[in-house]
């Protein structure tokens, strides 16, 4: 176990640059999960810990230890490939065992090393089949029983779901969050998956473009997004991005979308915020709920809408109507509208609302 | 009547493929006949080379023409001459090529331009300096010896070998030396452990493919060598003289040429078969 500490992290190939400037420090025993786009450095980030990418500038230190020139071998990190990476010619024992035997260590330790983790991970019954003998899931469990075998200081995860279908992609994800509970080692995890990186974080990193878009526990990135991207990035459905003008007045402050005036709740602080500045109002559709009561409750705007598209999934249905001219998606209950067409009223949670600067996209 | 119009139409009344039995009937009839009048020919009396009408089953049938070429024409010396060097040259043709291929596919090593370079080796016409070579050779002094000739034949097969490893390898998922440089092996032990067990399929390809290559060269056998390391091929040169053609004598010595051939093929069979049709089996 160990802690990791990255300063002015840079990787460049040929003019492109991958990783821009990356500074991070992971406690130890955290679960870290990289989160971004594709091509937002994530993976390289990633591969220049496990020694598999030379870095072009600044130091990565595992454990106190600047690893910077060290072989992979011996950086003491294990890792979990997307393609998994099992050996195709070794059996599955051999497979897990493999990096043991690197290791030099005794033959009999290394069979009851293997034994314990493939206990762990309830593959007992396949240590003699070769990889190509096994399901996606299995051979996923393969990958990380290779992992924990070695106990290394730090796990790293590469995209390790990404290949399996949704329902084994649910199972696995709690496995790697007990496994997680169970051994309490420092790992990093990538993924462009923005369930992953909430449910399986300790912190959330996310990434854009080769540098550190927002940091922070999960909830914070969700509830306090430091920008658009972020807001935009994590929660599903996304995040609604109203654009309008900042109405500042002694009786409050409201956003104005076209004709509509949306009051901000008392103690929102916009200072900084000049009148009339542009700015984006971020609504989660969780947060549009339809009214209940004669009227909305303080901090809730009302509003009357005529349903556009429905989109049922059956615990819940996916309303979409127009506010000012701007496409809007709630997340209502099941029955609270039968048919698109049909005209309800919905509350606006105006407590939760995120307000973004126009020109920057940073939260204001 | 569906279920008739269905059918393939070259089925006769008991569901017999005709068209198909006759055109593999003929197609191994093509190639065996040749092979059948070879091993005929090796059997049968002097006599009956060129008899009308011909003679399919000789009456009496002999090995002296066996025995013949292997002792009289020195079949057997260029038999063992042609094992030693085409298997010396294969083995290293092989280890170099999967070195040289395992560089170029994972390092780039030298860029587009050096595998390009590599397989450029094969657009000049061996004529074109053969002459060159064998006055170097003589000069210094590994005219008719086993390496000298081992060392043309490496040359003539490595770019060959190079390019179908190098296809091999450039295929291969990176991510399982990764996995095994994470492991905690060495560079080497990865290639060593992980790359070369997973091509050996592409690495026996292209050993028998370099195997057959030199098992049948003869231009540089012919001068390159003369009394001592003379291959197999450039006994053949021997059965044509000016007292007509020994008939029987190439013959036997074809049939018995062909042996490691055959068995090489059919022990290198079921990695031939992946390593050539590679690309087309993945997953």
């Amino acid at each position: 176990m160990a802690e990791l500490a990255i300063k002015g992290l840079r990787k460049r190939y040929g003019a492109y640059e991958a990783v821009r400037g990356i500074d991070l420090d992971i406690r130890d025993g955290e679960f870290t999960v990289l989160v971004g786009p594709s091509g937002c450095g994530k993976s390289t980030l990633l591969r220049t810990i496990a020694g598999l990418e030379e870095i072009s500038e600044g130091s990565i230190e595992i454990g106190g230890e600047v690893v910077n020139d060290y072989r992979p071998r011996d950086r003491d990190v294990a890792m979990v490939f997307q393609d998994y990476a099992l050996y195709p010619h070794m059996n599955v024992a051999k497979n897990i065992g493999f990096g043991l035997m690197a290791r030099k260590m005794p033959k009999a330790e290394i069979e009851a090393r293997v034994a314990a983790a493939a206990r762990m991970l309830g593959i007992t019954q396949l240590l003699d089949r070769l990889p190509r003998q096994l399901s996606g899931g299995q051979r996923q469990r393969v990958a990380i029983g290779r992992a924990i075998v070695r106990n290394p200081r730090v796990f790293l995860f590469d995209e390790p779901l990404s290949n399996l279908d949704a329902q084994l992609r649910d199972e696995m994800r709690g496995e790697i969050k007990r496994l997680h509970q169970e051994i309490s080692t420092t790992m990093i995890y990538v993924t462009h998956d923005q369930i992953e990186a909430m449910t399986l974080a300790d912190r959330i990193v996310l990434m854009r473009d080769g540098l550190i878009e927002q940091q922070g526990d999960p909830l914070e990135l969700f509830e306090r997004p430091a920008t658009t991207f972020v807001a935009g990035f994590l929660g599903s459905p996304k995040m609604n991005f109203l654009s309008g003008t900042l109405a500042r007045s002694d009786g409050g402050d409201a956003v104005r979308i076209g004709d509509v005036l949306l009051p901000l709740p008392r103690g929102r602080g916009v200072d900084g915020a000049a009148d009339g500045q542009a700015v984006l109002l971020g609504l989660r559709p969780e947060h549009l709920t339809r009214s209940q009561g004669e009227a909305p409750m303080p901090g809730f705007h009302r509003h009357e809408a005529r349903i556009d598209l429905l989109q049922p999934t059956g615990s819940r249905s996916y309303a979409t109507f127009r506010l000012a001219g701007e496409a809007v998606m709630a997340e209502l209950q099941a029955h609270d509208v039968s048919r698109p067409g049909e005209h309800i009223s919905i509350d606006i949670n105006m407590t939760r609302a995120s307000l973004f600067d126009g020109a920057s996209g940073r939260a204001i | 009547m569906a279920v008739a119009a269905t059918r393939p139409r070259t089925r006769g009344r008991w569901g017999i493929p005709v068209g198909r039995i006759l055109l593999l009937g003929f197609f191994l009839v093509f190639v065996l006949i040749p092979l059948y009048w070879m091993l005929n020919t090796s059997i049968k009396p002097s006599d009956d080379y060129l008899a009308v009408p011909p003679v399919w089953f000789p009456s009496e049938p002999t090995l002296i023409h066996y025995e013949a070429a292997l002792f009289t024409y020195r079949g057997l010396d260029g038999l063992i001459n042609s094992l030693i060097i085409s298997l010396s040259a294969t083995v290293l043709s092989a280890l170099l090529g999967t070195l040289m291929a395992y560089s170029l596919a994972r390092y780039n090593t030298g860029g587009q331009h050096l595998s390009f370079w590599v397989l450029s080796q094969r657009f000049l016409p061996p004529i074109a300096i053969v002459l060159p070579v064998f006055l170097i050779y003589r000069n210094i002094g590994i005219y008719d010896t086993h390496i000298g000739l081992i060392l043309a034949y490496v040359v003539f097969t490595l770019p060959v070998s190079v390019w179908m490893m190098f296809a091999y390898f450039r295929q291969m998922p990176k991510s399982m030396e990764e996995a095994a440089l994470v492991d905690g092996w060495t560079r080497w032990q990865a290639f060593w452990r992980v790359a070369v067990p997973l091509a050996a399929p592409g690495i026996v390809a292209a050993a028998v493919f370099a195997f057959i290559a030199c098992w049948t060269e003869f231009f540089f056998a012919l001068l390159l060598t003369s009394r001592d390391a003379f291959t197999l091929p450039t006994v053949f040169r021997a059965f044509i003289g000016f007292q007509g053609a020994q008939y029987g004598e190439a013959a036997a010595l074809a049939i018995v040429s062909l042996g490691p051939s055959i068995l090489l093929g059919v022990l290198a069979q079921r990695h031939l078969v992946r390593g050539l049709t590679l690309g087309a089996v993945r997953g």
